[in-house]
């Protein structure tokens, strides 16, 4: 990530430590901080708003804490991998739904968090299900729609909720990009003007790095194309078909774009293919509905995928109907029966999409170092009838109604 | 035929944790711990399994999409039986997911979208009538489809209001109500009124033939839907019904049955935006008689055991959530003397499950239809159907397969 970004998380940090100055003993009978094995009967110390240590609940014999939660299950705060949570909003109708605009095939200057609404009842209602991080963003729909952003769901306001400014771009191929009597209107015009794209952002900064001069006028688009064409920026391609799949791979391979598939129905027929290409997948939702291009979606991908050793987390994605938002446990839970263990499954939304995303020195386990964002459970997650209690976001307690 | 060493959820009746169900000529014989096996019987072990009663959803959309068409709000004449295909893998999908009845249903886009019709799953037939439960009178088994709130809203001759809505349903009945009285006058010696379908079917519903299925989900939608039915006195069944709570002591007073929707989250649209997971508690607390349903394509028949789930997690009581899965499905179709329960004489339409029917980790093994075996998790073909994969989710022929070893559950 550039410097731009790594400055804005720096700054965050400093005014967390500023607003949370608290010692918190977590006591939960099982704690799974997800990179190290389950803990029965542990401890998580935080501190400032950060995880300050973990381990058996002897290790703060004789120590004082300003508060005490009691968890039956303690886990990592979940990280939807992709969302457009905050951008679409619950009411479904054009005055809360921010997440695509039509009037251009390309856009990748628009950015996520000009849209982002951090008090939308959505948001709320995923973090009452674990969920403290979430890339969300710009939905697929257009050949390229716009930028994605990281948050946490605290609801504190888009500086204070803000992890990443600009993550990546959503960029679609298939029939979701087409455009009826425009371009693309297919699949090989689509390509072609994602190819015209990245050649134009070549030659540019190979003239600008030719001259010796920067770049004088500025245009957000054009700059927004050359970090991806320079591999700088993260290209998020949603592909369901096995071939537009395959499509995405040879753009990354010819312009050396750091490419992330998103959805990928079909990716359970191309494994090798996408392991050879070390590109990770924000899989689709384990329920996604098997219509239109996702005709072919099964409930094993995401064990397959796994079991290959493909970097792959679950993401709750877009929905135009319902669920209006998906709850990411769920989705997550709907695979082990499908042969993904808890463990992997536990993985798949906590380090997983934190690792693919860059931020797991922030998010995604129990560590220390961390930031203190938790969900607890009175019992197994996973399991359709136990609950979430609440969670915790930089050491901030969300209470709710067991959900 | 003889399942033994099951653990056995009758629907009515406690649960056994040991036994055995019998089964003759597709009814079952007898259901309990000591059942006494005939010696030519053919026995299966079910130990360590979990057997229930097939799975009924009182709303569904599978197998096709028909009914009304965009010429008016209310359709009665049309049938979603005219539309079905009965080699639609939807079918297949269903049976993997335990189901066995269903009532298919036309859309909510319209007042009144057409009759429903309740079918059993049979396997291997070839036509959707061989499906389809039958009236005393031989005729297809089904409902009256109707919506209000802003699904059927549009631009004219579509309603724009609700009391729009509210009135052409109201000048319709009325209108019912005059080819009843014709009809009786006939017997009478009056003269016969000109055949009319769509009235013929209102009149079926004004004589509780025919239960209305109403779509409806914000309270006062549901409350008009409650004074229209006392009105002009047909049958009803409440569903989706996203905002019952406000109105449980309302709903509980007519008398009137709820199907339940669980999605997973509130919104999708405003008159939705207050649906919860308590819904089917808050109703079975005020005695309510409560069922869940798919909607599928909505949510997938496959993980319809999920619906109940998630009620059992806001506080519904297990017993409730098994009938709700079944027996009351059953009832809300008037099917309750014929299935929905393991109990001797109902037709022999049951699940066997890997475990708890509400746990995570638990697969439908095998579901029987009438004493056939409808899906088998064990036959490849039935089971890409189960999980899904090139060739499993859609009619159309896998259009790429088996190019690589990891497509292992891909059709032959």
């Amino acid at each position: 990530m550039n410097t731009r970004h790594t400055f804005m998380s720096l700054f965050m940090l400093v005014v967390c430590s500023i607003t949370s100055a608290e010692t918190i003993f977590v006591f939960g009978k099982e704690i799974h901080p997800v990179t190290k094995p389950v803990i029965r009967n542990g401890v998580v110390v935080v501190e400032d708003g950060t995880i300050q240590g973990v381990g058996p609940a002897s290790m703060v014999d004789g120590r004082e804490a300003d508060r005490v939660i009691q968890a039956s299950v303690v886990v990592p705060g979940f990280v939807d991998a992709r969302a457009t949570v905050g951008l679409t909003g619950q009411f479904n109708h054009e005055h809360d739904q921010d997440h695509l605009d039509t009037s251009e095939a390309m856009q990748p200057e628009l950015r996520a968090i000009d849209a982002y609404n951090w008090k939308e009842r959505l948001v709320e209602w995923v973090r009452g299900f674990g969920v403290t991080t979430v890339h969300t963003g710009h939905s697929p729909g257009e050949l390229i729609s716009g930028q994605t952003c990281i948050v946490k769901t605290a609801g504190r306001g888009l500086q204070d909720d803000l992890v990443q400014t600009c993550w990546g771009v959503s960029a679609t191929l298939g029939e979701g990009a087409q455009r009826s009597g425009g371009s693309p209107g297919n699949r090989s015009k689509a390509v072609a003007m994602l190819r015209q794209a990245m050649i134009a952002a070549e030659e540019r900064l190979k003239n600008r790095s030719d001259s010796g001069e920067g770049n004088l006028f500025r245009n957000l688009r054009e700059e927004m194309l050359e970090d991806i064409a320079s591999g700088e920026r993260p290209l998020i391609v949603h592909a369901d078909r096995a071939f537009d799949i395959s499509a995405a791979l040879r753009l990354k391979e010819e312009f050396g774009l750091d490419v992330v598939l998103e959805s990928a129905a079909e990716s359970h027929g191309m494994i090798d293919a996408i392991k050879a290409a070390n590109v990770p997948i924000f899989l689709h939702p384990t329920m996604a509905r098997g219509s239109g291009e996702r005709l072919n979606v099964s409930f094993t991908t995401a064990a397959k995928l796994r079991k290959a050793g493909v970097p792959v987390a679950f993401s709750t994605g877009y929905e135009a109907y319902v669920p209006k938002v998906r709850v990411l446990v769920f989705e997550a839970a709907m695979a082990i029966p499908y042969g993904l263990s808890r463990e992997d499954a536990l993985a798949m939304i906590t380090i997983e999409p934190a690792k693919i995303l860059g931020i797991q020195d922030r998010v995604g386990s129990i560590e220390p170092g961390k930031d203190a964002d938790l969900a607890f459970f009175d019992g197994d997650p996973f399991e359709w009838i136990t609950h979430c209690e609440g969670v915790m976001i930089d050491g901030q307690s969300f209470e709710q109604k067991p959900r | 035929m003889a399942f033994t060493n099951a653990h056995i959820i009758p629907v009515e009746g406690p649960e056994i944790q040991r036994g055995t169900l019998l089964v003759q000529n597709g009814k079952i014989l007898a259901v309990g711990a000591s059942v006494e096996v005939p010696k030519n019987a053919l026995i299966q072990d079910c130990s360590n399994q979990v057997i229930m009663p097939g799975l009924i959803c009182t709303h569904s959309h599978i197998g096709g999409w028909g009914g009304a068409d965009r010429s008016g709000p209310i359709q009665p004449d049309a049938r979603i039986i005219d539309a079905l295909n009965p080699r639609s893998s939807g079918w297949k999908r269903a049976l993997a997911g335990g189901l066995t009845s269903l009532n298919v249903m036309p859309g909510s886009g319209h007042l009144l979208s057409g009759q429903t019709v309740y079918l059993k799953l049979r396997p291997g037939v070839g036509t959707i009538g061989e499906m389809a439960y039958r009236f005393p009178d031989g005729s297809p088994m089904g409902g009256i489809k109707m919506a209000n709130g802003t699904n059927p809203q549009g631009a004219p001759p579509f309603p724009g209001t609700r009391s729009k809505a509210a009135a052409l349903v109201r000048q319709k009945y009325l209108e019912a109500q005059k080819y009843q009285r014709d009809l009786e006058a006939v017997e009478k010696g009056g003269e016969a009124p000109p055949r009319d379908l769509g009235l013929e079917a209102l009149v079926e519903a004004i004589e509780g033939k025919r239960v209305v299925h109403h779509h409806t989900h914000r309270a006062d939608d549901i409350v008009t839907v409650l004074r229209l039915s006392e009105e002009f006195g047909f049958r009803l069944v409440l569903h989706h019904v996203s905002e019952a709570i406000m109105v449980a002591e309302e709903i509980a007073e007519a008398d009137v049955p709820c199907s339940v929707i669980m999605i997973d989250s509130p919104g999708g649209k405003q008159e939705a935006i207050n649906l919860s997971f308590e819904t089917g508690r808050v109703l079975d607390e005020h005695g309510v008689k409560v069922a869940y349903h798919t909607d599928d394509y909505i949510t997938d028949s496959r993980y319809f055991f999920r619906s109940a789930a998630l009620g059992i997690r806001a506080g519904l009581a297990r017993d409730t959530a098994l009938a709700s899965l079944s027996l009351h499905g059953a009832e809300m179709m008037d099917l309750g003397g014929q299935i929905g329960s393991l109990v001797p004489g109902k037709d022999a339409d049951f699940v066997i499950l890997s475990g708890d029917p509400f746990s995570i980790d638990t697969r439908v093994q095998q579901t029987w239809v009438e004493g056939d075996l409808a899906f088998d998790l064990a036959n490849p073909s039935d089971r890409l159907f189960a999980e899904g994969g090139f060739g499993g989710s859609n009619e159309v022929n896998p259009y790429m397969c088996c190019t690589k070893n990891e497509c292992e559950g891909c059709a032959q």
